[in-house]
């Protein structure tokens, strides 16, 4: 055997190891992605992910917290002063700016996400006789983070405004969220 | 747990048959018997490693058992745990154990872990041994973290919900890992299942990377409390029967004390909010993690404030990982040819404020982040980082170490010229 065979013999060695070791590798990913996405969400879960709420009994300045993928959702019938206060501090230093118009498409009904951005606690001030913070809105108890009668982020760890969920108005007195 | 290969002639005809096919009686002596050999110098904080070891079988045997008994199911999980409680036979006994048993493994691993920082057992040659027992920290610290899921309490519920939600820190793709984690849209059942499980996985984990501390370990074999390496055979005694019978009397000192709380305190690690059920409307007003995660906690608050691009919450999250990893690279930070902190005045008294300021953070972690607690966390933190980063360094650099004896035994015999053959 000359040099250049057995060099040649080589190369195509390598070649055929390569390969192989490139098919078994993507095979093992491709094997490897449904234990991967087994965890998550399943279809069970998927389908629970919008709930309906009948908002009728709820009077201004009253709160209601309902449950959806189970997570707290708040639900503020806002009084005409929280309003004003929320658009008039639209243009305060916001660490994470959004306008009030924007989070409230009806600005009576504020509709949030109950769980403070920072670590997911549950803020407070939803029930009567809970404090609400500086800004009149929710306080978060684990870390301190203040929000405003909009839900935005004022003073604290939390890095994000209280997260506006999907919802639309099925007629005056039901709400369908998610 | 590297054997030199020899075959010892046994007086038991059937040990040596099985011996010279499978050399599993060899393989012990060679590890843990008389032909193993060990500095004769350890003193009592050479105990830990074995305790540890003993710690961890009984939280298996334990586990095992009171799984038994677990129903890993949102509405069914609490009531099973105080089923286990009241109903199941010795069913006290066992989770009692079994939760203290948690708080022990921690509390000999750290002494442990500080054993080797003073005695500079993370040195060449057993970078690898201090890396992989890192590793085993990790591990138990997720462990654990699961197992107090379990129970469905308050705190268990909460606890889960702020850990799980720091990965949400992550740019981009944050949210969608945190989903990926909780198999739904909040620590639910999905959650609560997967937990078990892992809980049940990683314990077995640990014990192979144990048997791979171990084996790593027996290559160069023990440090010793003065740093130098046997050089004689009087340097050394076996392991049986005088390590064993000391690690014996050691794990009954320990087993009074653990013992002790089971039996007369078993509530005193916990949280009484744990004995509420998980409401996953409710925070409760004050989440405190377990004892043992008190000073990462304390680091993961102190970052309130932005580091250039970087969110103050994903800063948090970054020196809390930090706080842990940075441990692997201490072998590399530390530069000084000489091991024992007996020999080097220096580095001895930093050695005890990094010790007291470790202290200083688990008190930070446990109380609310407000007032003058922010400040105090956060000078404690950077000196935590100070200390691996910039003091380590520096001492190793410029520290004038006194000189360690030439042996084991020509420390002790002083009077003799020869240092070799005293036993």
């Amino acid at each position: 055997m000359t040099e250049e065979t057995s060099d040649e013999t080589a190369n195509r060695r390598d070649f055929l190891t390569i390969a192989t070791s490139t098919v078994g590798v993507a095979g093992i990913g491709l094997a490897a992605w449904p234990l991967v996405h087994s965890m998550n969400p399943a279809a069970d879960v998927l389908a629970l992910s919008s709930t309906e709420i009948d908002i009728s009994s709820i009077e201004v300045g009253q709160s209601i917290t309902v449950v959806w993928r189970g997570k707290p959702v708040f639900v503020r019938r806002r009084t005409a002063d929280e309003i004003s206060t929320a658009a008039n501090d639209d243009s305060a230093g916001l660490p994470d700016p959004e306008t009030d118009a924007n989070r409230a498409a009806m600005p009576e009904w504020l509709i949030l996400v109950g769980i403070c951005t920072h670590l997911g606690c549950i803020p407070l001030g939803n029930k009567t006789g809970e404090i609400r913070g500086d800004f009149n809105g929710w306080f978060c108890p684990c870390h301190g983070s203040h929000y405003d009668t909009s839900g935005r982020i004022r003073k604290g760890p939390a890095p994000k405004n209280l997260e506006v969920p999907p919802y639309n108005f099925i007629d005056e007195t039901t709400v369908k969220i998610g | 747990m590297s054997a030199p290969g020899k075959q010892k002639d046994w007086k038991n005809p059937v040990m040596n048959w099985i011996d010279y096919r499978l050399p599993i009686f060899s393989f012990i002596e060679n590890s843990v018997g008389s032909n193993y050999p060990t500095p004769r110098n350890l003193n009592y904080w050479w105990n830990f490693g074995s305790l540890a070891g003993v710690v961890l079988v009984i939280m298996i045997v334990s586990g095992i058992v009171l799984a038994m008994q677990y129903t890993p199911h949102v509405d069914y999980a609490f009531d099973s745990v105080e089923r286990i409680m009241r109903d199941v036979n010795y069913g006290w006994l066992l989770r009692y154990v079994h939760m203290n048993g948690a708080s022990m493994f921690f509390i000999v691993v750290y002494i442990h872990m500080f054993r080797g920082m003073y005695f500079g057992s993370f040195k060449a040659p057993r970078e690898l041994v201090w890396i992989i027992g890192v590793m085993l920290l990790l591990a138990m610290m997720a462990t654990a973290f699961m197992g107090y899921v379990l129970p469905w309490g308050q705190m268990s519920f909460w606890g889960a919900t702020v850990i799980t939600n720091l990965f949400s820190a992550i740019p981009l793709i944050g949210e969608s890992i945190v989903t990926w984690l909780w198999g739904g849209f909040s620590v639910d059942n999905a959650t609560l299942n997967r937990f078990f499980s892992l809980h049940y996985l990683l314990p077995f984990v640990i014990f192979g990377l144990v048997f791979l501390h171990l084996w790593a370990l027996h290559v160069h074999r023990s440090g010793n409390p003065l740093g130098v390496d046997p050089k004689t055979e009087g340097d050394t005694i076996p392991f049986h029967p005088y390590y064993t019978v000391k690690d014996a009397f050691g794990l009954g000192l320990f087993m009074i004390v653990f013992l002790g709380f089971v039996f007369f305190a078993p509530d005193f690690f916990g949280e009484p909010d744990n004995y509420i059920e998980a409401n996953p409307l409710v925070t409760p007003a004050h989440i405190v993690p377990e004892w043992y995660f008190l000073p990462f906690y304390a680091i993961l608050r102190a970052i309130t404030f932005d580091i250039f691009i970087i969110p103050a919450k994903l800063g948090g999250v970054l020196a809390m990982f930090a706080s842990v990893s940075i441990l692997a690279i201490l072998p590399w930070l530390d530069r000084s040819k000489v091991r024992s902190a007996r020999f080097r005045p220096v580095y001895k008294q930093f050695f005890w404020l990094f010790f007291a300021n470790c202290i200083l953070l688990g008190i930070i972690g446990g109380k609310p982040a407000e007032g003058h607690w922010i400040p105090i966390g956060q000078a404690a933190t950077a000196y935590y980082f100070l200390h691996f980063i910039l003091i380590i360094p520096l001492i190793s650099k410029f520290e004038k170490p006194l000189t360690p004896p030439d042996s084991i035994s020509a420390a002790v015999i002083k009077a003799e010229p020869d240092n070799g053959g005293a036993s």
